[in-house]
């Protein structure tokens, strides 16, 4: 668990920079092309999830499947 | 011999017994509750209905999957899945050790989403039914918008407990705690560029093995090429604790396309470590359709636990002839058709569509023999198998 611990702090870390206030450097009318469907890891959970429960059931690996999500903030 | 058939008709087989752990020690049911990338932004209110069937190595599955989200747009959004899958299967464990057998099983899933400023919390349950089988997970997590919104940082905690039991032998009577704990980093690197990180550490805790499966032991120790048998149970360990690391870039092409990239490492305490990559392009034509091609490679090592023939019933403490244990490879092609049924809005319905994916996944194992045949069991080839993946679905947002 020591490699969980290291990604824990550094993340912690990158949290705790948030407050000190950093301009973004995508703006948001920059953000068009990030705001596009086609732009999202999982258009559809349910369909990506089924996928995802595919391979889980018949490889050794489990998690971090991860890339959910998607989009910009841009709504 | 009626018991020993018996037994085998109604086996779990790997397939059922990896899928409730996927329901309960996440991947799944954490991922269902996972809000959006945008921790700042309520996930939109939708319904899809999807219809799935899996078909490869003598195993179909096929079943529904109902999910329904509906939020007050300002700061919570709830959403449930009900999702089946009919199983039918003559796997090469049930043709080697019983008979073709067939089940069902069920999941619920439910979670609330709380949005406050650029924090999402998200809570969800998940209860997963078979026969001998059920599975209840608690999940929570939350998500933190930063840097104008370029930034999300998820943290999220799942803990499940399983009751297994066996429907030939009354004596079984176990139990299953898993813990999952995740991290996550969504990050806008430029204009074109998503990045998305994620981290898992899943802990098992408890009685993790098939009750049904055996493993494969030469009669006569001291003849290799002799013939052999699957009269002694798995022993497996009481727990395992595992790491998975993936980065995935996702990339909006010059002209209106995007590509996504993907690559994750795994590796847990039963010394098995696995690579998984995958690729994925998806294209738009015209306003209504869309299309997505993708492949996805992947590779494992076996645990130090696993043998394909064992020499003796007693050669170690712990057995397992489990071929998703094994050292093996997959790999898969598919592609994805997305129909836009409205122009624009239609009544409440602001967009609907139709949808149908299909992959096409092969799989070759490296220590884990086809001994369907019989004969010597050193003399058997190495197992590998084609399936068929397919989902239909309709999507509707409102």
């Amino acid at each position: 668990m020591k490699f969980s611990g290291q990604l824990l702090a550094i993340l912690g870390a990158v949290s705790l920079s948030a407050c000190s206030g950093v301009e973004p450097w995508v703006k948001p009318y920059e953000r068009a092309h990030l705001a596009d469907p086609i732009m999202s890891f999982s258009r559809n959970p349910v369909a990506d999830d089924f996928a995802s429960h595919v391979y889980q059931v018949r490889e050794g690996a489990r998690g971090a499947e991860g890339g959910h999500g998607g989009g910009c903030g841009c709504n | 011999m009626e018991a020993a058939v018996a037994a085998t008709e109604r086996r779990a087989p790997t397939f059922l017994r990896a899928a409730r752990a996927a329901a309960a020690t996440t991947p799944l049911a954490l991922l269902l509750v996972s809000p959006s990338l945008d921790a700042g932004v309520l996930a939109e209110d939708r319904t899809d209905a999807l219809y799935h069937s899996y078909d490869g190595g003598g195993v179909q599955v096929t079943g529904p999957s109902l999910l329904v989200r509906k939020g007050d747009n300002k700061q919570f959004s709830g959403a449930l899945n009900y999702y089946v899958d009919n199983i039918s299967s003559a796997s090469v464990d049930v043709v080697t050790q019983g008979s073709p057998y067939s089940e069902k099983r069920s999941e619920w899933s439910g979670s609330v989403d709380y949005l406050h400023a650029d924090t999402t919390m998200t809570a969800g349950y998940t209860r997963s039914d078979e026969s001998d089988y059920q599975a209840n997970t608690f999940s929570f997590s939350i998500s933190q918008s930063m840097f104008g919104e370029l930034t999300t940082v998820t943290l999220g905690y799942s803990r499940g407990f399983d009751d297994i039991s066996s429907n030939v032998d009354a004596a079984v009577d176990e139990s299953a705690d898993h813990q999952n704990y995740h991290v996550s980093l969504s990050q806008v690197l430029s204009k074109n560029l998503l990045l998305s990180l994620n981290y898992d550490a899943v802990t098992d805790e408890g009685f993790l093995r098939n009750p049904y499966r055996r493993v494969y032991v030469l009669d006569d120790p001291n003849d290799p090429n002799g013939l052999a048998n699957f009269n002694t149970p798995e022993r497996y360990p009481s727990t395992r604790t595992s790491n998975a690391l993936s980065a995935n870039f996702l990339y909006y092409l010059p002209y209106r396309a995007s590509l996504k990239l993907g690559y994750r490492y795994y590796a847990d305490d039963w010394d098995i470590s696995a690579h998984t990559v995958d690729l994925r392009y998806t294209h738009p034509l015209g306003s209504r359709w869309l299309f997505d091609v993708g492949a996805r490679y992947y590779q494992q090592t076996r645990a130090d636990f696993y043998a394909d023939l064992f020499q003796r019933p007693d050669q170690q403490n712990f057995m397992a002839r489990d071929k998703e244990l094994s050292e093996f490879k997959d790999y898969s092609l598919g592609f994805g058709v997305t129909y836009n049924l409205l122009k624009k809005p239609y009544g409440f319905i602001d967009k609907a569509t139709l949808n149908f994916n299909y992959d096409r996944i092969w799989f070759k194992y490296d220590d884990f023999s086809d001994v369907s045949g019989g004969g010597p069991a050193a003399q058997a080839p190495l197992y590998e198998f084609d399936a068929d993946v397919m989902r239909f679905y309709g999507s509707i947002w409102y």
